[in-house]
């Protein structure tokens, strides 16, 4: 569709728009939406699917229907297919061959850290996402998140045109909006000019905004997150006196111990930790070096499944635990046994284990626990010599901000009294996230002029004069730093779908001159490479996905100049605009520790490492004053903790339009489409509330209704809510799904506290769950055992087999010649983190079915992950087993299908064949592992245009009455076995990748040809850890797991 | 109607022996014989009761054929079934009705061969109703198919994919025995109808009525070599039947037991699920015969022998089914495969329980009545049970299939199961459509067979050498 | 009493036995040829283009190769349609006015591709490629007929399951040595079948027949 085709169709809809009263964004638009030129202006408006997904029998219309089932109606047997078009290029774009993908190397940013991507484009459309070996934050893997972002780019719920108070306008008439605005702040030095983002992970755009300060003086930059790392900055300013940010080197750490830290999966470097992490767990390989991994937690945590040695505590318990762990270990007497309360004995064999590995321990800290437990944290990593071994600092960037939270307060303030007069959101929901004690749905009405950037119509649009559509990254240059500096260039894919632009351009807008993203970051890099061929540097960090010269360098010893019991730096805004200005020195600066900000750190001198102990061990009476704190909430006490967390699955709330996100079984609960309040099973017997009992949660006055999860292994006497749920606006699927978390959020404990008051309503509100049942009923499907166990019996794994010695078996055996594909899968290493299940349901087109059908236990994911509990419920062993189809031998699903659409194919696998299929189901009876799926309606969207393009065209979109299931990603094999004849040779190990292997940030998946002894899968499972679930059954899978192994401390035991 | 006092006679009985009473009552010539049951069709009013009847199956029929319009509409997502339970009522209707369908055969061919001669006032009945139950129970493999309209690929037939069905597969194995079934089971009936046919025929009085039976009847003569390749041709299909009595729920009883789910890999299936099938029959064949008899005053055509000799049967498959339900706990005890032995714990204790108690209620404890003479000769009783035990059969299967299901190997997949009011729907519909078929065909074809009955006539005097 | 029935009925009776009988194949018969006829099969159809584009022309008229045009035919799974780019690197020169080619122009000019009709058109669950095909020596006129005789496009085979079993079971009756792929006339010097069994054997040619070599 041509721009002016456009403004034709926006004119004649604008003339229909001033005929009515627009009330409502969504009705007007709905009444707009019969309209034929709105329809082309915009594709489609609204998802058919969504209707379904969230309906039981869907919505379509009785004829539709009809036709449609008489067209399937094989009367299609005898019909023809319909003629087919096709539509060559008129001038083809260079290095595109039709028919095969391209990859183009880009990231994705969360809370300011970006993770590295490669995105795969068919024919100019981004279909899937990879993670980019290069980028040190992904090396390869990806989170669910970055899987899921695709889905989010072709979401037909976003917000597709400008508006103006639910208007449509066009682009241009918000620039000569916003002109007239600029020139008059001109002229006040920008006074009343407020301006609020997200935590900016981009140095173009930072810089932007700088300039934009420094000709607007008088204006203010105010970055908020609802989930923001203040508790991190505040947490190494009070041990260093100044704010530093820092990340751990896992891989060099012996001995970790987590504070409340779902280190392994809740952070975008999070990918980056677990593949170190893992890395020292292979204990196959040398079971001695094995790490140990201690975890205290309020909530459980995939983290915590992994942990060798768990302990709840709920926040106040877990503050005072870390404080008199740093007591112990800092103050010289590890492990004295002087250390008083019940868990006395854990904590000293915690301490003298972390002490016997000086430098080759690590604490990390919960991004969300208080700034004491983070000190802490730190002062125990400085004394035992850890800093610059196993954790690294870097200084802020612009050391003198103030945090979020309280930036956020500043700004409601000054809307409230009316300072600010012109607000500009760039991306954030302030509307919808802020915490409620800030009436920010109320202040915001006061600024004169209110311009909301945002992907979708959302809370925050609604209340704001303009909206402007934002674009996905995957349609917009801009580039995005990582946890350790090391900056990408984000590149689009695909021109914006809608009317859509990029916070770069907003910005631009408001220096008065408008400029492209794509010249503003080129311009931004060009000043970074002086001198150098740009070109080549600028093509080199487009390739790579990597910004030459930056990333992490010789880190910067830890310490500071700051002398103990220093105040806290109260720059205001204006003083750090220097500062600020400064810091945009680009992250290349920052690996050469020369370069740093005035007043910030100076180059490490010799001795100062010794000198961090004293800075961390300053004001014991700091410390008392902590556990006096840390004592108020008492357990039983009527009163309980509130804990905030980010969503598992939709975050902050910003994925919650996300169908794949939504529908994925969150790890632990499986709970989809949903929240919950989360109990300990203790805590909820004392309160008398069960499961999906509805209770009202009262915190300082606010209070919501939410339905209770009891969760094992949670913290007794305290109650997690997970952020993002309950919208209002943004999307048919965001809203109405679960309760608002922020409406009883507080901006002074941003992360919760004591003083929550549980009262059960007697209602109750049904929960989508994908597990149902969490004991392993004594079935020795999942196996572990202790690191001791395997040095003594390496074989200790096969002794639990309770087989019938060697089964026979009707048929014959099958014959390969050529490959015979298997997998093995470690449990060792898996972290149950869902990467896999989301990348296996982009790659494999795989539909959404919504809460209802979730229900009736009829979800497609072909990739699941089977949790069980054993053990205590107060603190089970937790076990994650990804269950896919297990690809058997002696196929049980094979026999039974009356029709031969599914066989075993010459290379062993289990092939489906959808077309065949007549939909009879004995197949998923027969099958042990019940890892079949079924269409039992139409589930899969072939209506709503934007999601037509975003399915992968290697993969048939599967219609109702038809089974499927995992298929070893048989479409990659296909193109690697072409590619491999085409060149004469065979398949090389590590050729064919799954969706779910590439995916794994830990590398607990590996594939391959078993035929080849020397293939990476084939020694796995000669290893003697290796076993096939339900062996007994002679299925003989070729998917089989390697078992869990534990490295407990021998003074603990496997308690 | 009042008791009818046994012949009296010199010689002492064995203990416990019974003198049955006849096979025919009251003073019949070939006439009146002839007169009363083609007067049912012919001449006489229709009775109120079986509009009432046939007007409920009608509207249950209704039903049925809205609620497969719908499932065809939107797809099998409209049951309860899910992952893991993937099948449900419709297979257990299908095993219900195929069940059901057993009596008739049975009785025209087995019994026929054995000589009893008792058969013959049910045994056309109790064919048509064999002939309805299949064509429900025919129609539930297809129905229960994500895409039914492609249910011709279970057929091996020449075609452009050149491929085969998968004859390793107990559904391709289904096709063939209930198709085959069904056809002989119809050919039996209706060369059974041909001597009738000829009789209708030639005492209708409407004209139309004529031309149709008499285009039924063959040219039937009724010459002495019609009669002769007539008793020739129904005794060969008798021998071909017998066997398929047999087959039929044996195989289906295969898509279970050829499994490997607990609760179906059993190898004790094929036996007690053809000994269940003839006991849901009988069951059925009692309650459609025992009202029927009362609406149409057939009692003397319908004995109390008959509906005795049916209970006999009935007590003797029920037990034969006990001893199946027994030796499926016994063995998942002695095997000592903890799938197994959870799957029956679970069934006696899990949450089905309350469903698989009263399936012994109604299948095992139930029938220990017709133990006793009293309860066998009380018409009431008698038909009271017959109802239990239809719903006990039902219920069989529902443990069967369902409690099998959703509990098997990895407990992260168990799941509960709960039918649908469209489930509902389309099982009460066959139930509707059978009901309709069964009252048309008692309006117009004589639903004893004449010419067999009048054989009787001259025995009604003395008892027969079979007794 | 009267005869129901004439007494012709007797031999119509025996008659009507065989005639249903023959009915039902006849049924049977008619069904499948009409399932292989062009009608359902659309094989020799010629369907609509924008431009009556003539291979004929061009293939033996110019004696322009295949790949001139499906440049991916060897490298991809789709052999591609050359875009309005290829047409006009002659056009521009040649037929510059025939008004024959307006569309192309047209189409060159404003940017607006053409709409071709896609002539061999497999349902969207089976997976073709053409490159691989064409390295295991499947000549072009073994799938697509003698395209060069060809005024109009149209498909030659039926595309059926069974006709691709054809080769995919016996790959011998159909191969031909690679250096003839794109040659409209080659024909065998030898039997086929020598000389199939030797190229299966010199192109590792595999019989694949596993269902997941197509449908996925």
């Amino acid at each position: 569709m041509t721009s002016d085709k456009k403004q034709l169709d926006l004119t004649a809809i604008r003339e229909r728009l001033r005929a009515q009263t627009g009330r409502d964004y969504w009705r007007s638009l709905e009444e707009l939406a019969d309209t034929e030129e709105f329809r082309e202006l915009v594709h489609r408006e609204f998802p058919r699917q969504a209707s379904e997904w969230t309906d039981e029998v869907g919505r379509r219309g009785f004829l539709k229907l009809m036709s449609a089932s008489l067209a399937l109606a094989g009367l299609g047997a005898c019909t023809t297919q319909p003629l087919e078009k096709i539509i060559p290029y008129v001038r083809p774009p260079e290095q595109l061959v039709p028919g095969k993908p391209l990859f183009f190397a880009t990231a994705m940013t969360l809370g300011g850290n970006a993770i590295g991507l490669l995105a795969e484009s068919h024919m100019g459309r981004p279909t899937k996402i990879e993670g980019n070996p290069s980028h040190p934050a992904s090396l390869g893997a990806t989170d669910a998140y970055s899987q899921a972002s695709v889905l989010s780019l072709y979401d037909p719920d976003r917000a597709q045109a400008v508006t103006e108070r639910g208007r449509i306008r066009s682009w241009t008439s918000l620039q000569v909006a916003l002109a007239a605005e600029i020139d008059t702040l001109k002229t006040r030095r920008g006074r009343g000019l407020r301006i609020l983002t997200e935590t900016v992970g981009s140095p173009t755009l930072r810089f932007q905004l700088q300039e934009l300060l420094r000709a607007l003086p008088q204006a203010k930059w105010y970055e908020y997150e609802p989930v923001n790392w203040d508790n991190r900055r505040e947490g190494t300013r009070l041990a260093f006196g100044r704010p530093m940010s820092f990340h751990y080197r896992l891989d060099q750490a012996r001995v970790v111990l987590s504070l409340g830290s779902d280190f392994l999966c809740s952070r975008p470097e999070s990918v980056r930790y677990a593949r170190d992490f893992t890395a020292r767990r292979r204990a196959r390989e040398n079971p001695s070096d094995m790490n140990r991994l201690y975890v205290v937690e309020s909530v459980p945590s995939p983290t915590g499944t992994i942990a060798d040695h768990r302990l709840p505590l709920r926040p106040s318990e877990l503050g005072r635990f870390a404080q008199a762990l740093a007591a112990g270990i800092a103050g010289g007497q590890p492990g004295d046994g002087e250390t008083p309360g019940e868990h006395s004995k854990w904590l000293d064999a915690l301490a003298r284990d972390l002490s016997a590995n000086r430098g080759q321990s690590l604490v990390i800290p919960g991004e969300f626990e208080s700034p004491e437990v983070q000190r802490a944290a730190h002062q125990i990593n400085s004394a035992l010599g850890n800093i610059g071994k196993t954790i690294e600092y870097t200084p802020e960037p612009d050391g003198g901000r103030t945090s979020q939270s309280d930036g956020l307060r500043e700004l409601a303030g000054e809307m409230g009294d009316g300072q600010a007069d012109v607000l500009i959101i760039l991306g954030a929901n302030p509307v919808y996230a802020a915490p409620a004690d800030l009436k920010f749905a109320e202040r915001i009405m006061k600024p004169r002029l209110r311009v909301h950037l945002s992907p979708y119509l959302d809370e925050t649009s609604r209340l704001c004069h303009w909206h402007v559509p934002e674009t996905h990254f995957l349609e917009q240059w801009s580039d995005a730093e990582a946890f350790d500096g090391t900056v990408t260039i984000v590149q689009p894919l695909i021109t914006p779908l809608y009317e859509s632009r990029s916070a770069h351009e907003i910005v631009s807008l408001l220096q008065g001159r408008y400029r492209s993203g794509y010249d503003s970051v080129r311009d931004y890099w060009r000043s970074q490479q002086p001198g150098a061929d740009f070109e080549k540097f600028w093509k080199t960090a487009l390739n790579d996905g990597v910004v030459p010269g930056t990333g992490s360098a010789a880190p910067m010893a830890a310490t500071s100049a700051v002398a103990p019991g220093a105040q806290r730096p109260q720059q205001g805004r204006t003083d750090t605009q220097g500062d600020r200005g400064e810091a945009t020195g680009g992250p290349e600066r920052r690996q050469t520790g020369a370069a740093s900000p005035p007043g910030s750190t100076t180059q490490p001198r010799p001795g100062q490492r010794a000198a961090a102990p004293l800075v961390a061990l300053q004001s014991p009476a700091q410390k008392k004053s902590d556990l006096e704190v840390g004592s108020t909430a008492r357990p039983g006490g009527a009163s309980l903790e509130l804990i905030f967390r980010p969503d598992p699955s939709v975050y902050d709330g910003r994925f919650s339009n996300n169908g794949w996100l939504q529908e994925l079984p969150k790890p632990l609960t499986k709970l989809t489409w949903d929240n919950a309040a989360l109990l300990s099973p203790r805590t909820a017997e004392r309160l008398g509330v069960r499961s999906e009992d509805v209770v009202e949660l009262r915190y300082h006055g606010a209070a919501v209704q939410a339905p209770v999860w009891v969760a094992p292994g949670h913290a007794d006497e305290c109650v997690t809510v997970h952020l993002g749920y309950g919208r209002e606006y943004g999307g048919k699927l965001a809203t109405g799904a679960g309760f608002n978390a922020y409406r009883l959020r507080r901006s002074d404990t941003p992360w919760g506290g004591p003083g929550l008051e549980v009262r059960k309503t007697g209602e109750r509100h049904r929960l989508a769950t994908t597990q149902a049942h969490w004991s392993i009923e004594g079935r020795n499907i999942v196996r572990t055992g202790t690191v001791e166990e395997y040095q003594k019996n390496p074989h200790f794994v096969h002794e639990k087999e309770h087989g019938f010695g060697p089964e026979l078996s009707l048929y014959p055996e099958y014959e390969y010649e050529g490959n015979a594909w298997g997998m093995a899968i470690d449990l060792n290493a898996c972290l149950g983190c869902n990467a896999c299940v989301v990348a296996c349901q982009a790659e494999n087109n795989v539909p959404v079915v919504g809460k209802d059908q979730v229900i009736k236990q009829r979800e497609m994911h072909w990739l699941r992950i089977d949790t069980y509990h054993e053990g205590n419920l107060d603190n089970p062993k937790t076990v994650h087993q990804p269950m896919l189809c297990q690809q058997c031998e002696k196929a049980p699903c094979e026999v039974v299908c009356p029709v031969a659409a599914t066989v075993h194919s010459s290379e062993g696998l289990n092939d489906m064949i959808y077309n065949r299929c007549v939909g009879t189901r004995y197949c998923s009876n027969n099958c042990p592992y019940k890892v079949r799926r079924f269409n039992f309606l139409q589930f899969s969207d072939k209506e709503t245009p934007s999601l037509k393009v975003m399915y992968n065209p290697d993969v048939t979109v599967r219609d109702r009455g038809v089974m499927e299931k995992c298929t070893y990603c048989v479409q990659r094999i296909n193109a690697a076995r072409i590619e491999a004849k085409k060149e004469d040779r065979p398949i090389r190990d590590g050729e064919v990748v799954t969706a779910c292997q590439a995916a794994c940030p830990t590398h607990a998946i590996v594939f391959g040809n078993i035929n080849d002894p020397n293939s990476q899968v084939a020694k796995l499972k000669k290893l003697s850890l290796n076993y096939s679930v339900l062996g007994e059954l002679n299925t003989q899978p070729r998917t089989t797991y390697l078992a869990a192994l534990r490295n407990p401390n021998p003074e603990l035991g496997t308690e | 109607m009042a008791t009818v006092d046994q012949p009296k006679t010199a010689t002492p009985r064995p203990e416990g022996y019974e003198a049955p009473p006849s096979v025919l009552e009251g003073d019949h010539t070939y006439a009146t014989v002839t007169d009363k049951i083609s007067g049912i069709v012919l001449t006489r009013k229709t009775p109120l009761s079986w509009f009432l009847i046939f007007g409920v199956g009608f509207s249950l029929m209704m039903v049925f054929f809205g609620a497969v319009g719908y499932l065809l509409l939107k797809g099998t997502g409209i049951w309860g079934i899910n992952v893991p339970v993937a099948w449900g009522f419709a297979i257990i209707n299908f095993v219900w009705w195929i069940g059901i369908g057993h009596a008739g055969t049975l009785i025209s061919a087995i019994l026929l061969l054995m000589r009893q001669e008792w058969r013959t006032s049910i045994n056309r009945f109790a064919e048509a109703m064999t002939l309805f139950a299949v064509a429900c129970a025919g129609m539930f493999p297809i129905l229960h198919m994500g895409r039914p309209w492609l249910f011709y690929w279970l057929l091996p037939y020449p075609n452009v994919m050149s491929l085969w069905p998968q004859f390793r597969s107990p559904l391709v194995w289904d096709v063939f025995a209930v198709s085959t079934y069904g056809t002989v089971s119809l050919l039996f009936w209706f060369v059974g109808l041909v001597p009738d046919f000829g009789t209708m025929r030639d005492k209708a009085q409407n004209g139309t009525a004529r031309v149709i039976y008499g285009m039924l009847s063959l040219g039937w003569r009724g010459s002495a070599s019609h009669w002769h390749r007539y008793e020739t041709a129904y005794l060969l299909l008798a021998g071909l039947a017998t066997p398929l009595v047999v087959s039929v729920h044996t195989v289906v009883s295969f898509d279970f037991a050829v499994s490997v789910i607990p609760g179906w890999h059993t190898t004790v299936f094929p036996p007690y699920f053809v000994a269940g099938a003839i006991y849901s029959g009988f069951a059925m064949v009692l309650t459609l015969v025992i009202p029927i008899r009362a609406i149409y005053g057939l009692e003397d055509m319908i004995t109390r022998r008959h509906l005795n000799n049916m209970a006999k049967v009935m007590l003797a498959t029920g037990l034969i089914v006990a001893y199946g339900y027994m030796i499926e706990m016994f063995m998942s005890w002695y095997g000592a495969n903890n799938f197994e032995q959870y799957m029956s714990r679970n069934r006696m204790a899990g949450p089905y329980a309350p469903i698989f108690w009263s399936l012994i209620l109604c299948n095992v404890l139930t029938p220990q009545l017709l133990w006793f003479k009293r309860f066998r000769n009380n018409v009431v009783v008698l038909f009271l049970i017959a109802i239990v035990v239809n719903i006990g059969m039902w219920l069989e299967r529902y443990v069967i299939v369902i409690t099998s299901l959703h509990r098997d190997y990895l407990p992260s997949s168990w799941g509960m199961y709960h039918g649908t009011i469209w489930d509902y729907a389309t099982y009460a519909g066959t139930i509707g459509l059978f009901l309709a078929l069964m009252f048309l065909f008692i309006r117009v074809l004589p639903m004893i067979s004449i010419f067999e009955v009048r054989s009787l006539v001259k025995t009604n005097r003395r008892p027969s050498h079979t007794e | 009493m009267a005869q129901i029935f004439h007494r012709s009925f007797n031999s119509i009776s025996r008659a009507s036995i065989p005639i249903v009988f023959l009915l039902v194949v006849a049924g049977a018969g008619a069904s499948y040829v009409l399932y292989k006829s062009a009608y359902a099969t659309r094989a020799t159809v010629p369907l609509n283009q924008p431009v009556p584009f003539s291979h004929r022309h061009h293939v033996t008229g110019l004696g322009i190769d295949c790949r001139y045009c499906h440049t991916t035919v060897e490298t991809s799974a789709f052999a591609d349609i050359p875009p309005v780019e290829t047409c006009m690197s002659c056009h521009s020169q040649i037929w510059t006015d025939s008004p024959m080619l307006e569309p192309v122009r047209e189409s060159f000019r404003t940017g607006q591709p053409l709409e071709w009709t896609r002539v061999h058109d497999l349902p969207d669950f089976v997976f073709f490629d053409h490159s691989i095909h064409v390295k295991k020596g499947v000549g072009c006129v073994t799938c697509h007929g003698q395209v060069d005789q060809m005024p109009l496009m149209f498909q030659e085979k039926t595309l059926y399951m069974e006709w691709c079993l054809e080769c995919h079971r016996q790959p011998e009756k159909f191969v031909r040595p690679r250096e003839h792929v794109f040659d409209m006339e080659w024909k065998p010097a030898e039997d086929q079948l020598a000389l199939g069994n030797r190229l299966v054997k010199e192109y590792k040619i595999n019989r694949m027949t596993d269902c997941s070599t197509c449908h996925r």
